[in-house]
C-alpha cells in the first residue's frame, strides 16, 4: 500500500508547499500514545505509512543520510531502529531506561541519548551496538544537543536545572550553566557560537554564548488574551543559515520565531494543541510542528512564516523528522 | 548569618566546572510531624507508614543536593517526630540548633503555634494542614503553605462537577471540626461556581473502631438508609476529613448517584497514578527510594525542600534573608509536575497548584478546569483569591 500511496504527487492542495521532485521526501512522526511512528509523503502529506510494535515513542531522528530512523522507545528502555525506505525494523540500540530523547554526532555515530529515570546520558555506538560510555548528568536529563563541530554534546536535565556540557572524546563534563526552570532542549546555532536552551517551566530561552558558557539574554514570551504559565517553549530548531530559531510553546499553541541577530521575538504563528517538537524538511523551506493534544502536524513556511496546512497523524505525536527520499 | 554554615570542604564530585572555586553552603532543614492518637482509618490501605512525608524529605533533599552538587551547595534534612505534647519542645531543639527552614506534618492548631514559635527564626512550611483559617485569620508572616487549603480542593472538584453540569449537591459532612470547616468550603464553592446544595446532612462519629470484621454487613444497611429521602440531586459530596464514614458511601447510597469528595472522585495534590508532565520520573524515583508508593504527604514536603532548593540555587548561596526575600518575589518559580510554574501567593503565603481529581486507580481530571478563567492566573481560580482574603500579612 505504501508504493500505491507515494505515487500520489500532484494533488492541487500541496503544490505550494514544494517544488516538484521526482520522489517526495519523508516525514516520520512519532505518536507518543499511538505507539505507532506515521509516515508521511511529504509532497502530497498522505499517510503512506504507520510503523508499529513499539511502546510510547518519543524522540526521533535519522542517520545523516537519512536511511535510518531513530526512535526512543521510551516504555520498551531501548531505541528502535527502521530502514527510512522498507520501514524494517532493524537491531535495536540499548539505551539504558526510559530514554526520551536524542542526539546522533554530527558524523551519524555515535548516538547520545537522555535517560530520564536513571540521571544519566548514555552513549552508544549505533554500529556495533555497543555502550560506550554512561555520564551522571542532573536529574531528569531530557534535551539533548550536539554543537555543529561535534566536540561537546549538551544535556538539560529538568529538575536540576542546567545545561550540562559534555566532551565528546572523554565524555567528561566540562561546564554546566543554570538555566531556568524544567530545561527541556538544547540547540546550537550553525556556527557553533549560540546555544539555545528552552526553560518548559521557567517560560524563557537561554542564549548561551559558547565561547564562555555564559547566558547572554534571556528570552520571555508574550501572547495577547493568553496567561503566562501557558508560554512554556518546549522544541527548537535554528534554520541553516542561522538567522531564525522556532520556538515551540506548547500548551500556548503558538510557534515564536526569534531573529537570531537581534534575539528579537518577531512572530507568534498559531499551530494545533500542545505543540511540542520540530523538525525541518531536508531543503529548510518548510518545519514541520508535532501538536501532541490535537493529534495532528502543522506545516510552517520558513520563508513567509505561514502555517500553511495541519495534518491528522496518529494519537499525541510527539517528535518529527524529515529525510529526502532516493 | 548562624544558619549558614560554610563548610570548607573539598567536593568529591568530578564533574564540577573546573576552574571555579565554589565555598560550599549548607542549607538545614527540618521536617516535623506530629502523630496524634486517634482511630485507625477505614481502610487499611490508608494505614500511616512510619515514613509518612519523611521518605519525601529524603527525595527533596537528593533533588536539591544533584543541583547543589554543581553548585557548591549541601543540603542536610532532619526528621523529627513528636506527639502533641512534645512538638514544641522538639520545635525549640529544632530553632536553637539553628535549623532555618522547618517543614511541619500537623493540625491547623500546632501549625500555628509551632510559626508563632519559630518567629523571625526560621521559615515554616505547612506541609499538612489544609485549614482555610491558617490562611486567612490566623496566617503568620513566616508561615507559607505547600499544602492546598480546603478552599483549593473544594473549588477544584466544584470546577469539575459544574463542568459536568452536576449542579444539585447533596452535601453530607463529619461531626468533627475540621469536617465543618471543609463543609463551608463546598458551600463557598458552590456559590463561586454556580452550583445548588439541595439537601445536607451530618454524619454523627460516635466513636468505635471504624474496621471490624465482616463491618460491611452493618454498612450495607446502615448508609442506603442515611442517605435515604433527600431532595433530588445529581451528586453526593462529602465532607469528612476524619475519615469517618465517606469511604463507605460509594455505592452504598439510596439513589444511583456518584459520590465525590472525601471518597469517589477526590480532588488532592498528588496520586501515585499520576503521570502527566513527567511526573511519572518523579513516581519512579520516589518509588525506587521508599519501596512503597507516594502519599500527599511525600509529595508536599517534597514541594517544600524543593522551594528551599530552588531558592538556594536562584540566590546562589543566599543567606537566609535573600531566601525568603526570593521564595516570595515574583521571580520564584517552582517546577513539582503540574505542568505549570508554581509560586506563592504574596497575600496569604499560599502555593497556587493546580489540583487532582482522583478516581480510585486514576487521575480522572487536573483542576483548574480550562473553561474558569482568571485575569492574572488561572490557578487563582482555586481558593482564596487577593480580594477575598481575611490574611494581612
Amino acid at each position: 500500500m505504501g508504493g500505491k500511496m507515494m505515487k500520489l504527487t500532484a494533488l492541487a492542495c500541496c503544490t505550494m508547499l514544494t517544488g516538484s521532485p521526482v520522489w517526495a521526501d519523508k516525514i516520520f512522526v512519532s505518536n507518543e500514545k499511538g505507539n505507532s511512528v506515521t509516515v508521511l509523503d511529504a509532497d502530497s502529506l498522505e499517510v503512506i505509512h504507520t510503523i508499529e510494535g513499539m511502546q510510547r515513542p518519543r524522540g526521533i531522528t535519522a542517520s545523516p543520510d537519512g536511511k535510518v530512523i531513530y526512535v526512543c522507545a521510551s516504555d520498551d528502555n531501548l531505541v528502535r531502529v527502521y530502514d527510512a525506505a522498507t520501514y524494517e525494523e532493524l537491531p535495536s540500540l540499548p539505551s539504558g531506561p526510559d530514554p526520551e530523547l536524542f542526539v546522533l554526532h554530527p558524523s551519524g555515530n555515535p548516538l547520545f541519548i537522555a535517560n530520564e529515570d536513571d540521571n544519566i546520558v548514555t552513549v552508544v555506538d549505533v554500529e556495533t551496538r555497543q555502550v560506550l560510555a554512561e555520564v551522571p548528568v542532573g536529574v531528569e536529563p531530557e534535551g539533548m544537543g550536539v554543537s555543529p563541530d561535534g566536540k561537546i554534546v549538551v544535556n538539560t536535565s529538568e529538575t536540576t536545572n542546567m545545561a550540562h556540557m559534555i566532551d565528546t572524546e572523554t565524555y567528561e563534563i566540562v561546564a554546566n550553566v543554570l538555566v531556568d526552570s524544567r530545561p527541556r532542549f538544547a540547540e546550537y546555532t550553525p556556527d557553533g557560537s549560540i546555544l539555545f536552551v528552552t526553560a518548559e517551566i521557567g517560560g524563557t530561552v537561554s542564549v548561551i554564548d559558547t565561547a564562555s558558557n555564559e547566558i547572554t539574554k534571556k528570552i520571555t514570551f508574550e501572547v495577547a488574551g493568553i496567561l503566562p504559565e501557558a508560554l512554556q517553549p518546549v522544541g527548537l530548531r535554528v534554520t541553516a543559515d542561522g538567522t531564525k530559531a522556532y520556538v515551540a510553546l506548547g500548551p500556548a499553541n503558538r510557534v515564536a520565531v526569534i531573529d537570531i541577530a537581534s534575539l528579537e521575538v518577531t512572530d507568534y504563528l498559531l499551530v494545533g494543541q500542545r505543540v511540542w517538537q520540530l523538525g525541518f524538511s531536508p531543503d529548510g523551506k518548510l518545519l514541520y510542528t508535532t501538536n501532541g493534544n490535537s493529534n495532528d502536524i502543522s506545516v510552517i513556511d520558513t520563508e513567509t512564516d505561514e502555517v500553511t496546512v495541519s495534518v491528522p497523524v496518529g494519537e499525541q505525536p510527539w517528535g518529527v523528522v524529515a529525510v529526502k527520499s532516493e | 548569618m548562624k544558619y549558614l554554615t560554610p563548610v570548607a570542604a573539598g567536593l568529591c564530585l568530578s564533574v564540577l566546572v573546573p576552574g571555579v572555586a565554589l565555598a560550599e553552603v549548607e542549607y538545614r532543614a527540618a521536617v516535623l510531624r506530629v502523630d496524634a492518637p486517634g482511630p485507625l482509618p477505614i481502610s487499611r490501605m490508608d494505614l500511616k507508614t512510619d515514613d509518612l512525608g519523611f521518605a519525601g524529605a529524603e527525595l527533596g533533599t537528593a533533588d536539591n543536593a544533584t543541583t547543589g552538587g554543581f553548585m557548591g551547595q549541601t543540603f542536610v534534612t532532619e526528621t523529627v517526630v513528636a506527639s502533641p505534647e512534645t512538638v514544641e519542645a522538639e520545635m525549640q531543639k529544632l530553632l536553637d540548633a539553628g535549623v532555618t527552614y522547618i517543614v511541619t506534618l500537623a493540625d491547623a492548631e500546632t501549625t500555628v503555634k509551632l510559626a508563632d514559635l519559630a518567629g523571625d527564626q526560621a521559615l515554616v512550611f505547612n506541609a499538612g494542614a489544609s485549614d482555610d483559617s491558617l490562611r486567612g485569620a490566623n496566617c503568620r508572616a513566616n508561615l507559607l503553605h505547600v499544602a492546598p487549603s480546603d478552599a483549593m480542593l473544594a473549588d477544584a472538584l466544584a470546577q469539575y462537577l459544574v463542568w459536568k453540569k452536576w449542579t444539585n449537591w447533596f452535601l453530607i459532612e463529619g461531626s468533627h471540626p475540621e469536617d465543618q470547616a471543609l463543609a463551608a468550603a463546598y458551600r463557598r464553592a458552590a456559590e463561586k461556581f454556580g452550583a445548588r446544595i439541595v439537601e445536607e446532612r451530618m454524619y454523627e462519629d460516635t466513636g468505635g473502631a471504624r474496621r471490624t470484621d465482616s463491618g460491611h454487613v452493618q454498612v450495607q444497611s446502615q448508609m442506603p438508609v442515611f442517605t435515604q429521602r433527600a431532595a433530588a440531586h445529581d451528586v453526593v459530596v462529602a465532607a469528612d476529613h476524619a475519615g469517618v464514614f465517606a469511604d463507605w458511601l460509594p455505592y452504598h447510597t439510596w439513589d444511583a448517584r456518584p459520590v465525590a469528595g472525601s471518597a469517589g472522585l477526590v480532588p488532592e495534590s498528588w496520586h501515585p497514578a499520576h503521570e502527566a508532565w513527567g511526573a511519572t520520573q518523579w513516581q519512579t524515583r520516589f518509588e525506587k527510594q521508599a519501596n512503597r508508593t507516594a502519599r500527599d504527604e511525600d509529595y508536599q514536603v517534597w514541594m517544600a525542600l524543593r522551594v528551599i532548593g530552588e531558592a538556594a540555587t536562584r540566590t546562589n548561596g543566599g543567606d537566609f534573608a535573600a531566601m525568603k526575600d526570593f521564595i516570595l518575589s515574583p521571580d520564584f518559580n517552582l517546577a513539582a509536575f503540574k505542568g505549570q510554574s508554581l509560586s506563592f501567593r504574596d497575600w496569604d503565603g499560599q502555593l497556587r497548584q493546580p489540583v487532582l481529581l482522583t478516581a480510585g486507580m486514576v487521575v480522572a481530571s487536573v483542576s483548574p478546569q480550562a473553561e474558569f478563567l482568571h485575569q492574572v492566573s488561572q490557578m487563582d481560580t482555586l481558593g482564596i483569591d487577593r480580594p477575598e482574603t481575611e490574611c494581612s500579612r
